[in-house]
């Protein structure tokens, strides 16, 4: 069935090789072996440099320039006024001491949410990879039953799940008919943050399980006679084998869900709006909220929130990158 | 040379008979969004114009409303952006906008029957006569009651001219005796609440257009809606269910007859028809009073073009007929709205297929229309109002709650309002 | 035992504790993973009026009706729960307050007073075709359809060349500047982009990029997540094998083509995956880039059934499941390659 397919797909790559070996090898002559990294590095970086910079750049400008305006040449310069005001606490611990209290809310919102959905969810897709790791029948099929969700996009997740939710949803239906009261499962605050937890990691556990799985997978086998040889109870097994060879994997599974976590958007925002009050308030939502969809557009404020996320997060980044260095180095 | 003269000749020739059909059709481009079937309905009426204008084709758009609210505003600062789009926020948009006035034949029909929506994009202070916005409907807020649940319960509704604190009463008794979770509910937005608001007393802004949100009337209706919120008068999950200035309605708890009396406005009138048919029966009743006035406010969309355009006289040519009566009230009587033009409303629109209680209610709101105060009109055409009313909705859930109490969510509507302020002003 | 079952791979000479969970666990998988979508699917059929209703049906059901001698319309059909006439079937002529005036369809002359509380309307299955037909008539569907695959197939080749080329030269040069190029990278791969909307807007209508599939493409390609998977991954690839087709006088360009993607299938994969499943569903971008209907992808004409004051369910469900479904049908067929091809990267 996919062999047509398939030949087409040789076929071109074929072509985009021959097309560009003679100009590349070319440029390798001009440039020199030394140099030749540059030449592999210099589309990406030309991209990189101009949408991702650049408008880092910009994003400066934009923070120490105030008004709604939209071009810089029609922003007045007001200096570190924005990043002061979004800094200007009495009590750092109490948001409304601060002026900017939904800022404050929005930072400890999302160290919670990224340190209880990461967790959660690394705990989650190591049982799932650990069970589909298992001989069982139709693995194929239960690896696909989990992975599916991953392909939804974050909008229909949280259109789907806000269906299911809401008061008038059939989970209080349900609920209803087996006798119990409904629950207000997205206006009470614990309950709401509970819920986008649980729906983003019902929408990105899939890939981490695949991923931890191909770890699993890739452990020897004799490891593990060798150690039922040795009479090693289970959980010594997992203990002590199973988890070190997975380390490395596990690093990849923690940055890249990670990324997504500090990242999370569009499934809160469309699931609670942020809400109750401000409890699934994210911080990227509120520099979405300030600088887009709130009238007048402080595109000013936004910008300098971005960049003390930047910064905070270039810095744990680093630091992340620092600890697990043997690992990144490979 | 007589050679070249003739071939001359005949491309002016040419030109002359085929121009209006090939050499210069004119395409506009017409951002459009809908809440039901607006667009669709516009794209009928433009076929017409388009027969009649065959040197202009019109090229409908339809985005999704965060398009128009979010980025067509960069687009147009960008320089770049439609010819003509369907637009809510009139004053943020109004310095982009088109004067139509120059390119129309018939300014004071305009002037007639739209005077009033007219004023809501004149940004430029006294002088500005300009004509710049088509308001293809008007919507006012007010509330939908469900006479099936007072009929249940054997409850006298209260009459014309009853207040919200009759109501309130009127519902809560009749939520009791038939077993309906809410009594009343209330849309989330800083727009619904600036009715009841202003039939409070609330100025929000002095002459000079300076705001002053929090003033005696607005802390007094806004004290009485938290309370209702926290005491199960209001349907909490409404405001509370959702974060900063997100909307959010409540029409499915009406419409499953889970609700007694809904605050909302006349663009559920036609989705109230539909989706409750013959459940039960409910009404549209006038606003309730306050201590000063018993106002909605009005709202609604209006076609704009804008001042990059191309092709101005064009534009003009379209909202024109757009605008013109026949036109106007088809549209009107096939999304089922309320219309902006005097003639219209005075006349009476008809509803082609609507049923009785539907053709009643919009009766009810077309005649409210013509007894809005004077507050409430000002207020929507209030450069500020956005800002206003976002902070009414981000705050007051907070104070709902329990994020914050009712004080320093006052203080921080004022706060965050001028801030706003500040920041349109400071543009150089 | 409840760790037994996680040490690893067991056979399945017995039926023990450990497996009772491991199914349990999997057909508890099956219904919260698939639950929800097939309930979305199975809302699309139903009428906008009954998507309001509470508490909400499984299956899409509409009133019956039954023709009644005597009247023109069909008139519907209600179950009597109380009354009199409990039991009987009955066909509502109108309703009026409180009551209702029914007739029994096999006995038309009889007028029937029923209170309205003591009556359920009866209803049967019925799908709401009219959510699907309407998209079709409303929007250029195969053109949204061709737009978004345009997109998707385009930025991603892109992005798997421009990536897993970045991530060769980090991982198999050593050059000046290669932390600090890594570093820089790596910096923002923690930086979402929507933050930078309004400046990345900016250079886009600079580059005259507006209204172009290219503006949507471009800005997305260079991902700072691809070049760290690739990276990590190529990283693996042992050195000799380059060093030996160096040998052979290949230029850089063969030793890349030729040996290092081969041998970065797996990773590549990953990239793959994740790219097609982000330009297709991308929204917040498009949007901003995209205002002609001609480049308009199909997350945006789904995204357009949300007005200001109301949204339209019945289309939002009808053309979720038209977006779900190529993406459905593409993973069914190649379930085993994508999941394969993950499993296999090891991705280290």
């Amino acid at each position: 069935m996919f062999q047509p397919l398939n030949s087409a797909a040789q076929l071109g790559y074929r072509t985009v090789f021959n097309l560009f070996e003679w100009p590349m090898a070319r440029a390798q002559r001009l440039v020199g072996i030394r140099r030749v990294a540059w030449l592999f590095l210099l589309p990406n970086l030309l991209i990189f440099g101009l949408f991702t910079f650049l408008p880092i750049i910009l994003n400066v400008f934009y923070a120490t320039t105030g008004s709604d305006a939209i071009l810089l040449s029609q922003r007045p310069y007001v200096g570190a006024e924005n990043f002061s005001s979004l800094l200007s606490c009495t009590d750092y611990l109490d948001p409304n001491s601060c002026r900017r209290d939904v800022f404050w809310r929005a930072v400890y919102n999302t160290g919670w949410f990224v340190v209880l959905q990461v967790g959660f969810m690394v705990l989650f897709s190591l049982i799932t990879a650990l069970i589909l790791n298992r001989d069982i029948p139709l693995k194929g099929f239960f690896r696909g039953v989990f992975f599916y969700p991953v392909l939804l996009s974050p909008v229909v997740v949280a259109l789907i799940w806000k269906w299911i939710l809401q008061r008038y949803g059939v989970f209080n239906a349900g609920l209803e008919g087996m006798g119990f009261a409904s629950v207000d499962w997205l206006t009470d605050a614990d309950w709401a943050f509970f819920w986008i937890i649980f729906v983003s990691i019902w929408a990105h556990m899939g890939f981490y399980t695949l991923i931890l799985l191909a770890g699993l997978q890739s452990i020897p086998s004799d490891v593990y006679e060798a150690a039922e040889m040795d009479g090693a109870s289970r959980w010594r097994v997992f203990a002590k084998i199973t988890m070190p060879l997975l380390m490395p994997t596990m690093v990849v599974v923690l940055v890249l869900s990670l990324i997504r976590a500090v990242q999370a958007f569009d499934e809160i925002f469309v699931l609670t709006g942020g809400g109750p009050g401000s409890a699934t308030t994210l911080i990227l939502q509120y520099i979405y909220e300030t600088g887009f969809a709130s009238r007048p557009q402080l595109f000013g404020l936004a910008a300098a929130a971005s960049i003390l996320m930047a910064v905070v997060l270039l810095v744990l980044t680093l630091l992340q990158l620092r600890a697990t260095r043997s690992q990144a180095e490979g | 040379m007589v050679k070249s003269l003739f071939l001359a000749a005949t491309a002016a020739a040419s030109c002359l008979t085929l121009s209006p059909a090939l050499a210069q059709t004119v395409e506009l481009r017409f951002q459009c969004y809908q809440d039901g079937t607006e667009c669709q309905t516009w794209g009928e009426e433009i076929k017409k114009f388009e027969a009649a204008n065959p040197d202009i084709k019109v090229t409908i758009d339809e985005v999704p409303y965060k398009a128009i609210l979010e980025s067509l505003p960069v687009q147009l600062a960008g320089g770049s952006g439609p010819d003509i789009a369907r637009v809510s926020d009139l004053g943020g948009l109004a310095r982009y906008m088109l004067d139509l006035r120059p390119y129309l034949k018939d300014a004071d029909y305009w002037e007639k029957n739209y005077g009033d929506e007219l004023k809501w994009t004149r940004i430029n202070g006294e002088g500005d006569n300009g004509i710049y916005n088509l308001p293809d409907q008007l919507t006012i807020t007010g509330p939908f009651v469900n006479k099936t649940l007072f009929d249940q319960a054997g409850v006298e509704m209260p009459g014309d001219k009853a207040t919200w604190d009759d109501w309130a009463k009127a519902s809560t008794e009749v939520a009791k005796k038939t077993g309906t979770p809410y009594p009343m509910a209330m849309d989330r937005s800083g727009h619904r609440f600036a009715g009841p608001a202003i039939s409070y007393g609330a100025m929000y802004f002095d002459d000079s257009g300076k705001p002053i949100t929090v003033d005696d009337g607005f802390r007094a209706f806004a004290e009485k809606f938290v309370q209702w919120n926290k005491d199960g008068t209001m349907a909490k999950d409404v405001w509370a269910g959702s974060g900063g200035a997100t909307y959010q309605d409540a029409s499915q708890e009406f419409i499953n007859a889970t609700l007694v009396f809904y605050m909302s406005g006349s663009w559920q009138v036609a989705r109230f028809g539909n989706e409750i048919g013959d459940a039960f029966d409910w009404e549209v009743v006038p606003p309730p009073c306050g201590p000063v006035a018993c106002t909605g406010i009005p709202g609604g969309a209006s076609i704009v073009g804008f001042k990059h355009t191309k092709h101005p006289e064009a534009v003009a040519k379209l909202l024109d007929f757009m605008a013109q009566e026949d036109v106007y009230a088809d549209f009107i009587g096939k999304t089922q709205a309320i219309p902006a033009n005097k003639t219209l409303q005075e006349k009476g629109v008809d509803y082609p297929g609507a049923p009785e209680n539907v053709k009643r209610a919009l009766a009810v709101f077309t005649k409210s229309a013509r007894q809005l105060s004077d507050r409430a009109f000002a207020f929507q055409g209030y450069k500020n109002n956005r800002a206003i009313m976002n902070a009414t909705v981000a705050r007051l859930t907070q104070a709902i709650v329990g994020e914050s109490t009712l004080d320093e969510a006052l203080k921080r509507i004022n706060a965050d309002v001028n801030e706003a302020v500040q920041a349109s002003s400071d543009t150089k | 035992m409840v760790w037994s079952f996680i040490s690893r791979t067991r056979g399945r000479d017995r039926f023990d504790v450990t497996d009772w969970l491991t199914w349990g666990y999997l057909i508890f998988g099956i219904a919260l993973m698939f639950g929800p979508v097939l309930w979305v699917a199975m809302s699309s059929f139903k009428t906008e009026a009954a998507l309001s209703e509470y508490p909400p049906s499984f299956l899409p059901l509409a009133p019956q009706t039954a023709m009644v001698k005597g009247y023109d319309k069909p008139l519907p059909l209600y179950e009597i729960t109380g009354g009199e006439h409990k039991g009987e079937v009955l066909a509502q002529i109108r309703r009026i307050g409180l009551n209702a005036q029914m007739v029994d369809p096999q006995n038309p002359g009889e007028r029937i007073n029923v209170k309205i509380g003591d009556r359920t309307p009866k209803r049967e299955f019925a799908m709401a075709w009219g959510n699907y037909t309407k998209l079709f008539q409303r929007f250029d569907f195969m053109r949204y359809f061709w737009n978004s695959v345009f997109i998707t197939v385009v930025a991603t080749i892109i992005t798997v060349i421009f990536n897993s080329m970045a991530a060769f030269a980090l991982a198999k040069y050593k050059f000046r500047g290669r932390t600090t190029v890594f570093v820089l990278i790596i910096a923002t791969l923690m930086i979402p982009p929507t933050i930078n909307l309004v400046p990345i807007y900016l250079v886009v209508n600079e580059l005259g990029l507006v209204n172009t599939p290219w503006g949507v493409i471009w800005p997305a390609v260079a991902t700072p997540t691809g070049v760290f998977l690739l990276r990590q991954y190529m990283l693996t690839i042992p050195d000799d094998l380059l060093d030996a087709a160096r040998m052979d006088h290949a230029s850089e360009w063969r030793v890349y083509w030729r040996i290092v993607l081969p041998l970065a299938a797996p990773a590549i994969a990953v990239l793959v995956i994740f790219s097609v499943m982000w330009r297709w569903n991308e929204f917040l971008w498009p949007l901003i880039v995209l205002t002609r209907s001609e480049e308009f992808t199909l997350q945006l004409a789904l995204n357009a059934f949300q007005g200001d004051l109301q949204t339209s369910w019945s289309g939002i469900l009808a053309m979720t499941v038209l977006t779900l479904l190529p993406i459905t049908i593409v993973f069914a067929l190649l379930q085993k390659n994508i999941t394969a091809g993950i499993a296999q990267s090891g991705v280290k």
